[in-house]
C-alpha cells in the first residue's frame, strides 16, 4: 500500500515538474523535506507544501502511520535526514527532550509577524512547534437508532451505557457499540480519557512516579469493560481503521472515535447515505458523575529541525505556513479542526468544538508519560479477558511503567 | 583438504561472519549492560492551543552534557537481565513466598512479560516444528506419487503459502477470520455459537498462529523432502517390495532413515525459524493474547520512547534460547562427524 502510494505520488510529482514550472511560493531555494503521519488533514497542508517547489526548491514528504520510529534518527542525523517534522502533543517530547528541534521564534518574527497565539507551542517562553488542527475522540451516534431505540442522546457514559443495552434488547443491533480498544496504544488511550474524566491524575505531582493504583482508575475500567461489552467480540484488535469501517458499515450505533474521522465518516463513500444522515457527532461523554468529557484534546503541528541550515530551516518553514495559509485552509475545511482564523466549523468538526468547549483536558506533554501509555496498552488486555482483576492489571501497569522509566532515567 | 587451502577457502566467509554476525552480537551484549543517564528535569510554563500549564520537561542541554561525557549510558551490571521485563528474579521469589500452590505461583510468572513471550515461544517452536516436518513429508510423499501430468500444477500450489509474504499472508487470514469475516462467520455458524472470536480467546488465539505457521513453513519441508525422494534408490525400494513390505514399511524403514539428514537439516532451520516467531503476532493484531521474543524486542524499539538497554537484553537471552535449542541437534552432528571420522 505504501508502496503503491509512493509510486503514485512521484508519477504525480512527475507530471507537475513535467507541464509546469511552479512559482516557489516567493520561498528561494532550499530543500524542505517532510515526516509526519498520515491522515487526512496532514495529506492536505503537506501537499499544498509541495505545490511550493520549483526555483531551486525541493519539497518531499514522507507521510506514514511508523513516524514516531522514523523522525528521532532521521532528526538525529546532522545534517538531519528532514527538516520539518510534523508531531502532536505526545511525539514533540522526544524530540525536544533530544534538542532535536530549534525554537521558531527568530522565524516567526520574520516570515510570520500576525500568527496568532493559538497555534503557538511555546514551552518555556520559547516557541517549539506551531499547531494546526485540534483532535479529540468523541461521541458518534446514530440518531435513527436511538429514536427507534426510544433513548435520548447520551451526554455520560452511564447513558451510553443505558443506550446500547436499549438497542440491544430491542433486537435493533447484536453489537451496538464500539471504542478503539485494540490492545496497544489504543487501549491506552482510552483508558487514560476515561480516567481524566474521572478525575484522575496519571502521576504524583511534580514527580514521575505513576499514580493510577486508585478507584478512580479501577471504575475508569471497570466503566470500559462494561461498554466493550456491547462491542463485537474481536474488540482488543480494534483500531481507528478497524472502528470507521464499523461505523460506515451500518453495525454500530454509538462509538467513540477520533475528530479527525468525521469528514472521512460524513463524506458520501464508503457508507450507505441513511448511515451518512443519521449520524450525529457530539461532545465526549462525561463519567461517574464529573464535570469534564473523558476525553484528552490533542493538537497536530509541525516542527523545524536543529540540524540543518539556517536557509533549509527559513525554507521549511515558509513552506510549511504557505501549505497552511487560509486559501488552503478554506479549501479544505472538511479535513480538520483547523487553528486557523480563516476556519469556519464544519459538521464533521463539531464533535471536536463540543469538546474542547466542555473542558476537557489536554494530553500531558510530560516527558515519560509515553511510557506509562505504553505500559498501559500492553498491560490492560488481561482484565478485558478477565484473568486478572482491576488492582492487578494495574499494578502490573505501575511495575512495567517503573521498570522501563527507571531504565529511560527518570526514576531512580 | 590441507589447513593451508582451507584457511584461504574459508578466510571471505570467516570474515563476513565476523563482520556482520559476531560484531553486533558484542555491541548487543555491551548495550545489555548500560542504561540511559539520569534525565534532567525543569519545570517550566508551556503554552499551547488549549492554554497554559507549568509542565515538566528534559533539559536537553544538561542531558546532552551527560550522554557526552558518556555515551554508553549508567553502566548497570547485569541489573537489565534482572528486572521485571526480563528475568524478573526479584518477582519470582516474591511469588514463589506469597503465591499459596504451584498454580498460583505459575500464573503469577506468566503474566512477567519474558514469561508470558517466553511460554509462548516455546509452545510455537514445539508445535508447529514436528508438525511442519510431518506434513511436510505426507505432502512430498503424496505428490511423488501422483501421474506426471499433474506434479507440476500440483507443486505449484503446495509452494503458494511459502510464496506469500508472511505479513500478507497472515493479514488476509486475520481479516478472513474477523467475525464478520467468512471463516469467522462459517465458525460462528458451524458451532452455532455467535460470540465465538478467534482473536478475542487466547487459547484460539495461540491455535490460531500455530496453524497459520504450519500452513506457513509446510512448503518448505515440502520441497527439500520432494527433492530427497527423488534420490532414494530404487532398486533397494524394489528388493523391499519383494520382500514383502507394505508402502508404510517401505516408508518406515527405508525413505525415512535415507533421508535422515534432511530431516535434521529442516528440523534445524525450522527450530531457528520458529523460535524466532514474529510476523503472524504482528498480521494478527495478537499482541494482547500471545507474544515472543521477537515481538518484545520490537515493542521496546518501537515508537519514540525506544528502550535499547531492554531490547539488547531480550536479543541476547533470545540468543541464548536459539543455543540451548539447537545443542541436542549440534551435539549428534559432532558425534556423526567424529564417527564417520575414527
Amino acid at each position: 500500500m505504501t508502496l503503491f502510494r509512493t509510486a503514485a505520488l512521484g508519477s504525480a510529482l512527475a507530471i507537475l515538474a513535467g507541464t509546469t514550472a511552479m512559482a516557489g511560493c516567493g520561498i528561494g531555494a532550499g530543500n524542505v523535506s517532510i515526516i509526519a503521519n498520515d491522515f487526512p488533514a496532514i495529506h492536505t497542508i503537506a501537499e499544498a507544501a509541495e505545490a511550493c517547489a520549483g526555483d531551486g526548491l525541493t519539497v518531499t514528504a514522507n507521510m506514514t502511520k511508523d513516524h514516531q520510529t522514523l523522525n528521532l534518527p532521521g532528526l538525529t542525523s546532522n545534517p538531519a535526514q528532514y527538516s520539518v517534522a510534523v508531531i502532536a502533543n505526545s511525539s514533540i517530547v522526544p524530540l525536544m527532550s533530544d534538542g532535536l528541534i530549534r525554537p521558531l521564534d527568530d522565524l516567526i518574527a520574520q516570515y510570520a509577524p500576525n500568527l496568532p497565539d493559538q497555534n503557538k507551542v511555546t514551552v518555556d517562553g520559547k516557541v517549539m512547534a506551531i499547531a494546526f488542527q485540534a483532535n479529540a475522540q468523541h461521541l458518534f451516534y446514530r440518531s435513527d437508532m436511538l429514536e427507534q431505540a426510544g433513548v435520548a442522546p447520551p451526554t455520560t457514559y452511564e447513558e451510553v451505557l443505558a443506550a446500547a443495552e436499549a438497542i440491544k434488547s430491542k433486537g435493533l443491533m447484536e453489537y451496538p457499540l464500539a471504542l478503539n480498544s485494540g490492545a496497544g496504544w489504543n487501549l491506552g488511550e482510552e483508558f487514560i480519557n476515561m480516567y481524566m474524566g474521572e478525575g484522575g491524575a496519571l502521576f504524583e505531582a511534580g514527580t514521575a512516579n505513576a499514580s493510577i493504583e486508585n478507584p478512580k482508575a479501577v471504575a475508569a475500567l471497570e466503566m470500559l469493560k462494561n461498554l466493550t461489552a456491547y462491542s463485537n467480540p474481536d474488540y482488543l484488535t480494534f483500531d481507528s481503521n478497524a472502528t470507521q469501517a464499523l461505523w460506515e458499515s451500518g453495525n454500530i450505533a454509538l462509538a467513540t472515535l477520533w475528530g479527525s474521522r468525521g469528514g472521512a465518516i460524513l463524506d458520501a463513500e464508503g457508507s450507505t447515505e441513511d448511515v451518512v444522515k443519521s449520524t450525529v457527532l457530539a461532545a465526549a461523554p462525561t463519567v461517574g458523575g464529573g464535570s469534564i468529557p473523558a476525553s484528552t484534546l490533542w493538537w497536530d503541528g509541525f516542527t523545524i529541525a536543529t540540524n540543518i541550515s539556517d536557509e533549509d530551516a527559513a525554507a521549511s518553514f515558509q513552506a510549511m505556513m504557505a501549505g497552511m495559509s487560509d486559501e488552503v485552509i478554506k479549501a479544505h475545511e472538511t479535513d480538520a479542526l483547523w487553528l486557523s482564523p480563516a476556519y469556519t466549523p464544519t459538521p464533521a468538526s463539531v464533535g471536536v468544538i463540543e469538546t474542547v468547549k466542555a473542558g476537557a483536558m489536554p494530553y500531558p506533554m510530560l516527558p515519560y508519560v509515553g511510557l506509562l501509555h505504553t505500559a498501559l496498552g500492553d498491560n490492560l488486555a488481561p482484565f478485558f479477558q478477565g484473568s486478572q482483576t482491576a488492582e492487578q492489571a494495574l499494578a502490573a501497569v505501575t511495575a512495567a511503567y517503573t521498570t522501563a522509566a527507571t531504565e529511560k532515567g527518570f526514576l531512580k | 583438504m590441507p589447513h593451508r587451502t582451507f584457511f584461504w577457502f574459508i578466510l571471505p566467509s570467516a570474515l563476513a561472519m565476523l563482520l556482520f554476525i559476531a560484531l553486533p552480537i558484542v555491541s548487543v551484549v555491551i548495550q545489555s549492560l548500560y542504561v540511559d543517564h539520569d534525565q534532567v528535569l525543569v519545570v517550566s510554563e508551556n503554552c499551547g492551543p488549549f492554554g497554559c500549564t507549568q509542565s515538566t520537561s528534559v533539559d536537553a542541554a544538561a542531558t546532552a552534557k551527560l550522554s557526552e561525557a558518556a555515551p554508553l549510558g549508567r553502566f548497570n551490571g547485569l541489573g537489565t537481565y534482572l528486572n521485571r521485563a526480563h528475568l524478573a528474579t526479584a518477582e519470582i521469589a516474591q511469588a514463589w513466598r506469597t503465591s499459596g500452590g504451584m498454580a498460583g505461583f505459575l500464573s503469577q510468572v506468566m503474566s512477567l512479560p519474558f514469561y508470558k513471550a517466553l511460554s509462548f515461544t516455546v509452545a510455537y517452536t514445539a508445535i508447529v516444528t514436528p508438525l511442519v516436518i510431518l506434513f511436510g513429508l505426507a505432502v512430498a510423499l503424496g505428490v511423488n506419487g501422483l501421474p506426471r501430468m499433474l506434479k507440476g500444477p500440483t507443486i505449484f500450489v503446495s509452494l503458494l503459502p511459502m510464496i506469500v509474504t508472511p505479513l500478507i499472508g497472515s493479514l488476509i487470514l486475520y481479516w478472513m477470520i474477523d467475525a464478520d469475516g467468512i471463516l469467522g462467520k462459517a465458525l460462528q455458524w458451524i458451532f452455532a455459537d455467535p460470540a465465538l472470536s478467534l482473536k478475542a480467546s487466547p487459547t484460539l488465539t495461540w491455535l490460531t498462529l500455530f496453524i497459520y505457521g504450519i500452513w506457513h513453513s509446510t512448503p518448505f519441508a515440502f520441497v527439500v523432502f520432494y527433492a530427497g525422494l527423488q534420490t532414494v534408490p530404487e532398486d533397494t525400494l524394489e528388493a523391499a517390495m519383494i520382500d514383502g513390505a507394505s508402502r508404510w514399511e517401505r516408508i518406515r524403514y527405508v525413505v525415512v532413515p535415507y533421508m535422515s539428514p534432511l530431516l535434521v537439516f529442516v528440523a534445524l532451520i525450522q527450530l531457528m525459524d520458529n523460535f524466532r516467531v514474529f510476523e503472524p503476532i504482528v498480521g494478527f493484531s495478537a499482541q494482547a493474547n500471545a507474544t515472543s521474543l521477537s515481538y518484545a524486542i520490537y515493542s521496546d524499539l518501537r515508537g519514540d520512547n525506544a528502550q535499547y538497554a531492554s531490547a539488547a537484553t531480550t536479543s541476547v537471552l533470545t540468543v541464548l534460547g536459539v543455543a540451548i535449542l539447537l545443542t541436542p541437534v549440534l551435539i549428534r552432528t559432532w558425534r556423526d562427524f567424529n564417527r564417520k571420522r575414527a
